[in-house]
């Protein structure tokens, strides 16, 4: 279980975003988080991706507290939190061809390719001549499919999904919310933060609403 | 098919008109731009071969001492005239470019070097690091360059290694800030947070994301620190510091020459000087169309 209680947050000292808020993520479940813009949804994902340090609360990764934040927290802690963010144009390195983004946590926490790489850039619907290009080259609902399967290549435990299907198309968030469920399916606890209400309700097992 | 095929064109399309904005301008001012690198490109290119070359074939001219040639003024056998002890100065000049030249360069190779070294760690690791750092360099920059490289040079009398070192004390300051500057900007990137989560230490994103991309700034400033360290160096050894006497450099040429000129030996001191501006000029001619390429929103500020 992924878990934040009483959780502090802001970026202006004095101005909480987030005051005593409690949350959390179960293996195999979808939580759903809606909210109007400036609400907090993303400020709670990234905290939950251990990239933001709250002021105060403690985060528990099952069972483990969670001691330091960014770079401060172990690789073993953040490899196990997957995260997908919400414009795909700035998340990836734009010098870079798609197969070097998709690759790029098993370069990093130094593991070898088992046939993931492939399975997910199939599951993606990655073509290799897609893979070969550089993210200027692509559009922004095929960067998005990129950004999960890199997400997804390490086979993280929990998913942190913020807006991810705001700057793609229709067919486009079918095919990532219908991958995302099916990693749901196979026990990874996911985190969908959206402001689109009606997609939450089909896509998750619950959903918070914040005003 | 459809939908891709628009999304393609859409993407071609883009991309196209970015490239029209900052990569190869089109109209008068590109044409300008592109002059500009030619035109300090190829001068360049003849400077330095002239000053590889030309003392390489006559390596004994620079030093020989002719008191029989004394003192002539612009001839078919000297070309740039001679000087005070009958040395020709046309060989001698090109010498001394090459010697300027060659500080230059290992000037602007240790400048950005130490400049990016210390600018990239203060930048990213923050906090402490970066406020020892960058009160070290405010520490530099408040003494005058040219007083702090007097110093280091007088310390170590005519020792070409001092006249480096003190051109790469007093220069490496401004590549580290443009580098910590990029490097702040770089780091809270959501495409660092995304290696952040993938499992990366700090120094694989510094090495594989952050060095990557503040190398064509460094290499920018490396060429814009080009002319300052041949005038620092020329500074230097004109007043008696730089170089040893016997070392032909520009400096040290323009050095004698001031005595000369009194005697109304200008040869002595023209083509040095005329060679010196060129060099810089072509440099800095460089250096302006390379930052334009590299960093475009600098030309559409000006455009506004």
């Amino acid at each position: 279980m992924l878990s934040a209680k009483d959780l502090v947050v802001g970026y202006r000292r004095g101005r909480p975003v987030l005051d005593g808020v409690d949350v959390e993520l179960h293996p195999g479940a979808t939580l759903g988080l809606a909210g109007p813009s400036a609400c907090g949804k993303s400020t709670l994902a990234a905290v939950l991706a251990l990239l933001l340090e709250p002021w105060s609360g403690s985060v528990t990764l099952d069972g483990q507290p969670v001691r330091g934040f960014r770079h401060r927290a172990p690789a073993t802690q953040r490899t196990a939190i997957g995260v997908v963010f919400q414009q795909p144009r700035l998340a990836v390195e734009p010098r870079w061809t798609l197969d070097a983004v998709v690759r790029a946590p098993l370069v990093a926490s130094r593991r070898r390719d088992d046939g993931i790489v492939a399975e997910l850039t199939e599951a993606v619907g990655l073509t290799r001549e897609l893979l070969a290009r550089r993210p200027h080259e692509v559009s922004d609902g095929q960067l998005q499919r990129a950004c999960l399967a890199r997400a997804l290549v390490l086979r993280p435990r929990y998913l942190i999904c913020d807006e991810m299907t705001s700057m793609v198309d229709a067919s486009t968030t079918a095919l990532l919310v219908r991958l995302v469920r099916s990693v749901a399916a196979e026990g990874t606890g996911v985190l969908a933060v959206s402001h689109d209400d009606a997609l939450l309700e089909a896509w998750a097992d619950d959903v918070v609403r914040w005003r | 098919m459809v939908e891709r095929e628009v999304v393609d064109g859409s993407v071609r399309e883009w991309r196209s008109a970015a490239r029209t904005r900052a990569g190869t301008p089109r109209g008068g001012a590109g044409a300008r731009a592109r002059l500009r690198l030619g035109v300090g490109a190829g001068l360049l290119g003849v400077l330095v071969l002239a000053a590889i070359v030309v003392p390489w074939l006559w390596p004994a001219s620079e030093q020989l001492f002719d008191y029989t040639q004394v003192r002539r003024p612009p001839s078919g056998e000297h070309v740039f005239g001679t000087d005070q002890a009958g040395r020709d100065l046309f060989v001698r000049t090109l010498a001394g470019l090459r010697v300027s030249l060659l500080v230059a360069v290992i000037c602007a190779v240790g400048t950005i070097t130490l400049g990016t070294v210390v600018g990239a760690v203060a930048g990213f690791l923050g906090g402490w690091p970066d406020r020892l750092l960058m009160r070290l360099l405010d520490t530099v920059n408040a003494v005058p360059h040219l007083l702090l490289g007097i110093v280091i040079v007088a310390l170590y009398r005519g020792s070409l290694t001092a006249v480096i070192v003190s051109i790469v004390v007093t220069h490496w300051t401004t590549v580290a800030r443009i580098v910590r500057a990029e490097v702040l900007s770089l780091r809270r990137r959501p495409f660092v947070d995304a290696a952040i989560s993938g499992g990366a230490t700090r120094g694989h994103i510094l090495r594989r994301h952050i060095l990557p991309a503040v190398a064509g700034q460094a290499a920018l400033s490396a060429v814009l620190v080009l002319p300052h360290a041949v005038w620092h160096e020329t500074a230097l050894s004109f007043l008696g510091l730089g170089l040893p006497p016997h070392l032909a450099s520009i400096g040290n040429i323009l050095s004698d020459a001031r005595s000369e000129l009194l005697l109304g030996g200008w040869w002595n001191v023209a083509f040095p000087s005329v060679l010196l501006v060129l060099t810089t000029l072509a440099t800095a001619g460089i250096a302006a169309t390379l930052r334009d390429r590299l960093v475009p929103r600098r030309r559409s500020e000006l455009a506004l």
